[in-house]
């Protein structure tokens, strides 16, 4: 089933992502054809095919809990657009119930 | 002494006798970018004073006898993805426009402390998406060969400043085909390495399980010094590989006798321009007389590589750009009133068309009653693609195919059907799904534009295939001319 304009903002809230009405309709049009064509994937047959989700023969990498130097905050802070003393700043994250 | 046409394994023997000083080349180069930059337009930013304080500290530590490296001095240039400390990082986004990351890539730092000299930062499809550096929030690229065609994408300026002069080597990054492409399209040799040689800390991610960084060169050799100098184990990146130290450069021995090739059948025919075809066939000619045997092998699964690329491809670019929030660093919408809407208009208003695109699909395919259909199902045939491949170089020492489809084509031709654009990449996803090492080399041209052989070796074993692809530079005459549009 192809996807319409408010698929495609219901999808673009999901990402955090604000569209304008010119978008969600073009992107529709451009995610119907893209998902058309990947959908040849479903001739395969991978019945018991296990996943490859990385490429490397690695198990899990760990190293010693070690303190090392890192980024200073000064650093850190560096490109923050607002900041307030060591922090990030932020516009209001809560509703405040009164 | 004119030094911009000399490849590097040269200008190492110029600096080392002191015929020359790095102050000089570096300006020599400087030059050029000033002449040909108002028409190429490969870099985003270029460190002139940086460039020129740098070599000349280098002349110093040589006159002392202490050249940190044989490449100290060489000028390079860097694909702005890659996280260079106080030069601006921008990956040709809005939304990174004015960010200077904290620290160095672990490619910087090897570059730095082998003495090479940055130039500057190249221009790129925004994020690494796209085949033509059209994508690029900024401006586009254009190709030396013909200024009316795009350079390839997504390291397009990386490229185009190797092709038309402006540096002699750069670094570039390939997710599905970014280094390939462009160096198919500008002429130039180009290597994706085994995923896990070369550590990713400090490329800004796409796709995580695909990207590597790679290197443009204007010969093998040159592609084989520089390998040499960005590979090796970081613990700061959990997939990168302990391996031996390999001088790649002394590996090239040019002897490719009973070597065995291998041409999927399965890369020939459909979009693939007549002309690409005869080229590669003609190629492997070549390899023939060097001694090798050529033989056609068949990979089933490989027509189902671009569209497991572009499942897998967009779903971790979903979640490795969910970064970009407006919170700690980039650009950040600042008339939200509160936190949610802050998000939604930063990444409106600082992503460009094909980067919220793959945001969207990869969103999609992961979401609920998607996931099976499209994300587990593209990796379970990345398996079987994977399987396929390594059987295929279990007795071919490499495969060959086209790099592209056809040579570069116009400006503004494929911008507005995506789907189009995604075919330039036909061949190259394959070696970033299988994880395998790949290099394109020159073998033709066709409207007066290169055409690229790609040549695909086993996981970590870039020497034997730098080898084949060196044997074949050798012998097929087709030296690298430097573009010479400008």
């Amino acid at each position: 089933m192809a996807l319409t304009a408010d698929d495609v903002n219901q999808i673009a809230r999901l990402a955090r992502l604000s569209l304008s009405e010119n978008e969600a309709e073009s992107f529709a049009g451009s995610l119907n054809g893209i998902l058309d064509y990947v959908q040849k994937i479903d001739e395969v047959d991978t019945g018991g095919v296990e996943p490859t989700s990385r490429v490397a023969r690695l198990s899990n990498v760990v190293r010693e809990d070690r303190v090392e130097p890192s980024l200073s905050t000064e650093e850190a802070l560096s490109n923050a657009p607002d900041k307030s003393g060591e922090y990030f700043r932020v516009p209001r994250v809560l509703e405040i119930n009164e | 002494m004119e030094l911009i046409s000399k490849p590097v394994h040269e200008l190492i023997d110029l600096l080392e006798t002191r015929a020359i000083s790095s102050e000089e080349l570096v300006g020599q180069y400087l030059d050029r970018i000033e002449q040909v930059e108002p028409t190429i337009k490969a870099f985003i930013t270029v460190d002139r004073e940086g460039a020129l304080e740098a070599a000349r500290a280098v002349d110093e530590s040589r006159r002392d006898g202490k050249a940190p490296s044989r490449l100290a001095g060489i000028p390079v240039a860097v694909k702005d993805n890659i996280c260079t400390k106080g030069m601006a990082t921008t990956c040709a986004s809005e939304i990174l426009k004015d960010f200077v990351s904290p620290y160095d890539a672990y490619v910087i730092e090897r570059l730095r402390s082998a003495g090479m000299i940055i130039v500057g930062k190249t221009n790129m499809d925004e994020f690494a998406m796209g085949s033509s550096t059209e994508n690029s929030a900024f401006f586009p690229t254009r190709n030396p060969w013909d200024l009316d065609r795009v350079p390839g994408g997504s390291s397009g300026g990386s490229a185009a400043a190797v092709a038309s002069g402006e540096v002699p080597v750069a670094l570039g990054s390939d997710t599905g085909g970014s280094v390939r492409t462009p160096a198919s399209y500008c002429g130039v040799v180009g290597l994706k390495p085994t995923y896990g040689l070369v550590s990713r800390y400090g490329l800004v991610p796409y796709a995580s399980s695909l990207d590597q960084v790679g290197i443009l060169a204007g010969n093998v050799r040159d592609c084989a010094i520089m390998l040499g100098a960005i590979a090796g184990h970081d613990p700061r990146d959990s997939t990168s590989v302990k391996t031996e130290r390999v001088d790649y450069e002394a590996r090239l021995y040019n002897d490719i006798a009973g070597r065995v090739v291998g041409i999927p059948r399965e890369c020939f025919g459909g979009p693939i321009d007549p002309h690409v075809t005869e080229s590669v066939y003609a190629a492997t000619k070549t390899l023939e007389r060097l001694g090798a045997r050529v033989q056609e092998v068949s990979i089933p699964t490989l027509q189902y590589a671009l569209a497991v690329y572009y499942v897998i491809g967009p779903a971790e670019a979903s979640a490795s750009l969910a970064r970009y929030d407006g919170v700690a660093f980039g650009y950040r919408y600042k008339q939200a009133e509160d936190s949610v809407s802050m998000f939604m208009e930063t990444r409106g208003r600082g992503l460009g068309p094909e980067v919220k695109r793959r945001i969207l699909i990869g969103t999609y395919v992961l979401s609920e009653g998607n996931y099976d259909r499209y994300f587990r199902k593209a990796m379970q045939v990345r398996t079987l693609i994977k399987k396929e491949f390594e059987q295929a170089l279990e007795h071919c020492d490499v495969l060959v195919t086209p790099t592209t489809p056809t040579v570069a084509f116009r400006l503004g031709e494929k911008t507005d059907d995506p789907m189009s654009m995604y075919m330039s990449d036909m061949c190259t996803v394959v070696a970033n799904l299988a994880g395998v090492p790949a290099v394109s080399v020159p073998c033709a041209k066709h409207e007066g534009c290169p055409i690229g052989l790609q040549l695909i070796g086993r996981s970590l074993d870039e020497a034997l295939l730098l080898n084949i692809a060196y044997a074949y530079e050798q012998a097929s005459g087709f030296e690298i001319e430097k573009a010479s549009v400008v």
